[in-house]
């Protein structure tokens, strides 16, 4: 693995790996001293064209509690309007000695520009871009539903095993998210059945190309699919209006007839994991009873990222072919 | 002046003959023409070059209905003389320079400008198309009247870059034309379903997450201005088409009667939406790169006459704007020097099509002149005519090298591949602006001396 | 292997057993008993090592029914190498420490071969995140010098002197199938 770009580049056995070195990661941060100093030395650089709080923070944990010395870069609105500026700035890393770049970008596929255009020789790791993809975010629900869904093992994370004939149900605006995306390459990759559930106006042409099932009807997937995951996308108010796309009437009709209310809730199987990317809009597309209930993953995915993150940077930046060290 | 002495070229690919040129027209052809060669005794003035063409097809010279020569505003990216030059190099005699610059060809003045800087370089003949509205807004219509009557005597209109979509504005524009024997040249794009869009909605954009161009905003153009054009009876242009759909409703509209005419660029003749997974601005364009059914059916429609042309959309852009992420780059290929090469490897090798080498003079030469109402181009190549040929070498392959060709930007898609057919010679009003496919400099010299 | 090159076993399957059982002797009277030990062996092949000194620790105190896992533990060092730019690093094997912890305890580290010092190294870093013992000792079963750092091993079931172009390889029966050290050239 040079790059992470996209989920779908990831085959069954690198997935397993990084997931099973997550969960090394994840043991070694409920210890009194978190730091390791694998990456000491090395300069990570999160390059973020787009606003993210939590994400940017998610990689700075990671990279920092490998002992990586971590610049932020933020580029903010200055990417479309004026693209030469990402080549720039890659240029820019490349000269100040970064090791690694993780970038956030609302231009679908810049990450890949960054990787393959010559302009940086270092890992690129894709933090989301525009309606593309978003790797890490995929490999940590994947973390989670591993644990969750399978178990057993070192620490009880499943290690060494992948998400064979899971049952997973992914709701709402598949169109514009990268989550979707991602979701769909890795859960397919790791043997797991997955469902989109949305209007049709929220899904893209060609979906009927994807290695899922897609319904209309969220009621009748909970009940036909009896899922052992339920992923609730989340869906910007403005999408509704007519600048915004026209994409459903109303946040009411939405919340009606593709949000988890409780009744939903009640009609998921026993052991059914809530699980939901964040930032959660409650009332839209999760009622706060989902949110809140035990079965909600949604904090547990927060710290679950920090470990996956730290697996990518240590995998990307740390790794190559297992052979004999030197004793 | 110097004249020519053609041996044993295949015209239009069929039998061979001898021409000679002089004067600027096709002086004599067959065994006359070397008895119309003057000995080279030195008892002549004329300079006569003799070329061999025993391996070379003669066509008559290139005609591009949809050139982006950039000049004035963006001479960065190309300029009349270096678009021009490119155009010679590619077999081209004449194109039409399309009206997005900066000023907008919109007036007698920018159109003459045009004019006269083609004039000036010597490469080409140039003609302007003129915008249909002020600016390309499409809110008001442009002086189309006084831009036919300048000395560039504008024939096409169109507001390429821009849809004419307010179909009052379109009917008008239709309306008005009819009176000086112009054509409006739609760009056919429905602007409310193509907003923020970047490349062919389908399987390969749902994939990628960039915002998708769907068929559909070509085609729902393309029938309301068929029906429009029906409706006023007046003709109409279709440039750059490009879905399936798009040659289904012009089959509908001839078959019709309907006065229609269409035209297919080299890039959507040979490269599918699958080229821009790896994200590659190269393949940014509008109309985007379709999927390969589209491209089936474009060479069919091309083939069956539905296509009236080829045209190139050359549309030369500065490497800056194509070395960013994809999202901000600029739309556009380049196309003069890589047209004719295309079209070669996509029908007249393409044992699928009947599409000879007269095909190539009928949708590349003769069909563009008829179009743009150019009068002394796209003729056959007969005594008395304007000594506008080309000669190719149909056995020649050659590898494209961007900074190698003679366009000012470099924005080809076709990198690195290895193309069928060479430009040997290009022939304008009896002048080599070409010889063993290299523009003759000394032209710009001699134009720029006599200016 | 290569054609040409010769191999020796110099540590035949008995031999191991028998250095393992003076190790684990060497251990008990050094420290006066077993308890505050913890024995951490280093993956790959220290942490079967460590079992194996464990289970005769158990054993010689009379209590071989006590829980393995109280005593013996393993340490992985990857992420603490200082040549982790240079060497391909292996995928990270999991470290499991005895539920008492490290803090105050006697902390014997078990791996196969002592080299330059580097992992023994690397595994101190890794203990200090983990707790504050009150001593380390180090057990190996083969010390081959070359020593690049000021690092000595408490015990050795051998010590094999040898030049750097000669490879030391260990088996054992929990991961290779059977026991053996072979020294090859
Ligand atoms: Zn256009």
């Amino acid at each position: 693995m040079r790059h992470l770009l996209s989920a779908g580049d990831l085959s069954r056995a690198e997935a397993v790996e990084i997931l099973d070195t997550t969960s090394t990661m994840a043991a070694t941060q409920s210890r009194e001293i978190k730091k390791l100093p694998a990456l000491r030395g090395l300069t990570v650089v999160n390059l973020f064209f787009e606003d993210s709080t939590r994400t940017r923070i998610s990689f700075e944990a990671a990279a920092k509690r490998l002992s990586a010395d971590v610049i932020n870069f933020s580029a903010k609105g200055s990417s479309v309007s004026k693209g030469e500026s990402l080549k720039d700035t890659a240029l820019t890393l490349a000269a100040m000695g970064a090791d690694a770049v993780v970038i956030r970008h609302q231009a679908s596929g810049a990450p890949h520009r960054l990787a393959t255009s010559g302009w940086i020789r270092t890992p690129v790791v894709n933090a989301g871009d525009g309606m593309h993809q978003h790797p890490t975010q995929a490999l940590l629900d994947a973390f989670t539903m591993r644990r969750h869904l399978v178990g057993g093992g070192e620490g009880g994370d499943g290690v060494g095993e992948d998400l064979t004939g899971a049952k997973v149900v992914i709701v709402g605006d598949v169109l514009h998210s990268r989550v979707a995306r991602s979701n769909v390459d890795l859960l397919h990759t790791l043997g797991a059945h997955v469902t989109l559930v949305a209007p049709p106006t929220l899904l893209p042409v060609g979906v009927d190309t994807w290695p899922c099932a897609v319904s209309y009807d969220l009621d009748a997937s909970i009940a036909d699919v009896r899922p052992d995951a339920i992923m609730m996308l989340r869906v910007q108010r403005e999408r509704m209006s007519s600048a915004g796309g026209g994409f459903f009437p109303s946040p009411m009709e939405y919340s009606r007839r593709y949000g988890l209310d409780g009744t939903r809730l009640a009609a998921l199987p026993e052991h059914c994991v809530v699980m939901h990317p964040g930032p959660m809009n409650r009332g839209l597309e999760i009622s706060a009873k989902a949110a809140d209930s035990p079965r909600s993953t949604i904090v547990e995915q927060v710290a679950n990222g920090v470990a996956v993150r730290m697996a990518v940077l240590y995998l990307l930046l740390a790794g190559g072919t297992p052979t004999e060290g030197s004793r | 002046m110097t004249s020519y002495l053609i041996r044993a070229a295949s015209v239009l690919g069929g039998e061979r003959t001898d021409l000679y040129l002089a004067d600027g027209v096709i002086a004599a052809l067959g065994p006359d023409a070397a008895a119309a060669a003057p000995r080279g005794d030195g008892g002549s003035a004329v300079e006569v070059v003799e070329i061999d063409a025993s391996t070379l097809i003669a066509l008559p010279g290139l005609v591009d209905l949809h050139t982006h020569l950039r000049e004035p505003g963006r001479e960065d990216a190309e300029t009349v003389a270096s678009g021009t030059r490119a155009a010679a190099v590619g077999g081209f005699t004449c194109v039409h320079a399309m009206a997005n610059t900066d000023p907008v060809a919109d007036t007698a003045g920018v159109v003459e400008q045009v004019w006269r800087l083609g004039q000036d370089a010597g490469w080409a003949q140039v003609r302007p198309v003129g915008a249909v509205t002020v600016g390309l807004r499409g809110e008001q219509l442009a002086e189309l009247g006084a831009m036919a009557d300048s000395a560039a005597a504008v024939r096409v209109f169109s507001d390429d870059g821009m849809c004419v979509h307010d179909p009052v504005l379109m009917r008008r524009a239709l309306e008005y034309v009819k009176a000086f024997d112009g054509v409006v040249a739609q760009h056919a794009q429905e602007p409310r379903l193509t907003a923020g869009a970047l490349m062919h909605e389908g399987v390969v954009s749902a994939a990628l997450g960039l915002t998708g161009w769907p068929a559909v905003a070509e085609e729902a153009i393309i029938a309301r201005d068929v029906l429009l054009a029906e409706h006023v009876g007046s003709r109409v242009h279709i440039c750059h088409l490009s879905t399936a759909g798009s040659v289904d409703i012009i089959r509908w509209a001839k078959a019709r009667g309907i006065d229609v005419t269409a035209e297919v660029t080299p890039h959507h003749l040979v490269l599918t939406d699958e080229a821009v997974r790896g994200y590659d601005p190269q393949f940014k364009v509008n109309p985007p790169l379709r999927t390969a059914a589209d491209v089936a059916a474009v060479r069919a429609g091309l083939a069956d006459g539905t296509i009236d042309i080829v045209a190139t959309d050359h549309a030369p852009h500065p490497d800056e704007d194509k070395d960013c992420e994809f999202a901000a780059a600029a739309m556009g290929m380049t196309g003069l020097e890589t047209a004719l090469s295309v079209v070669v490897e996509a029908m007249v090798n393409n044992p699928d099509h009947d599409f000879g080498w007269a095909d190539v003079a009928r949708t590349m030469s003769a069909a563009p002149a008829a179009i743009g109402r150019v009068s002394e181009q796209g003729r056959p190549l007969e005594v008395g005519e304007p000594a506008n040929l080309v000669l190719v070498d149909p056995e020649a392959t050659w590898t494209v090298d961007p900074p190698a060709l003679r366009t000012a930007s470099s924005n080809t898609p076709f990198a690195q591949r290895e193309l069928p057919a060479r430009v040997v010679a290009t022939f304008w009003r009896g002048a080599a602006t070409v010889l063993d496919g290299a523009p003759r400099e000394a032209l710009r010299e001699r134009a720029g001396a006599g200016a | 292997m290569t054609s040409g090159a010769t191999s020796t076993t110099v540590l035949s399957e008995n031999d191991i057993s028998r250095a393992l059982t003076r190790i684990a002797h060497e251990i008990l009277e050094r420290n006066k008993g077993g308890t505050d030990l913890v024995l951490l062996g280093i993956p790959t092949r220290g942490a079967p090592l460590a079992r194996r000194l464990g289970e005769r620790i158990l054993d010689a105190e009379g209590r071989p029914e006590a829980p393995l896992a109280e005593l013996v533990g393993t340490l992985d060092i990857t992420m603490h190498r200082d040549d982790l730019r240079r060497n391909p690093t292996r995928a990270l094997e999991p470290t499991r420490i005895p539920p008492v912890g490290l803090d105050e305890k006697v902390v014997v580290l078990v791996d196969d071969v002592l080299y330059s010092g580097r992992t023994i190294r690397a595994a101190l870093d890794a203990i200090s995140d983990l707790g504050r013992p009150r001593a380390v000792q180090l057990a190996v079963l083969v010390d081959r010098g070359h020593r690049e750092l000021p690092i000595r091993a408490d015990y050795i079931g051998k010590n094999l002197p040898t030049s750097r172009s000669e490879r030391v390889s260990v088996r054992l029966t929990e991961l290779d199938g059977s026991d053996s050290v072979v020294l090859s050239s």
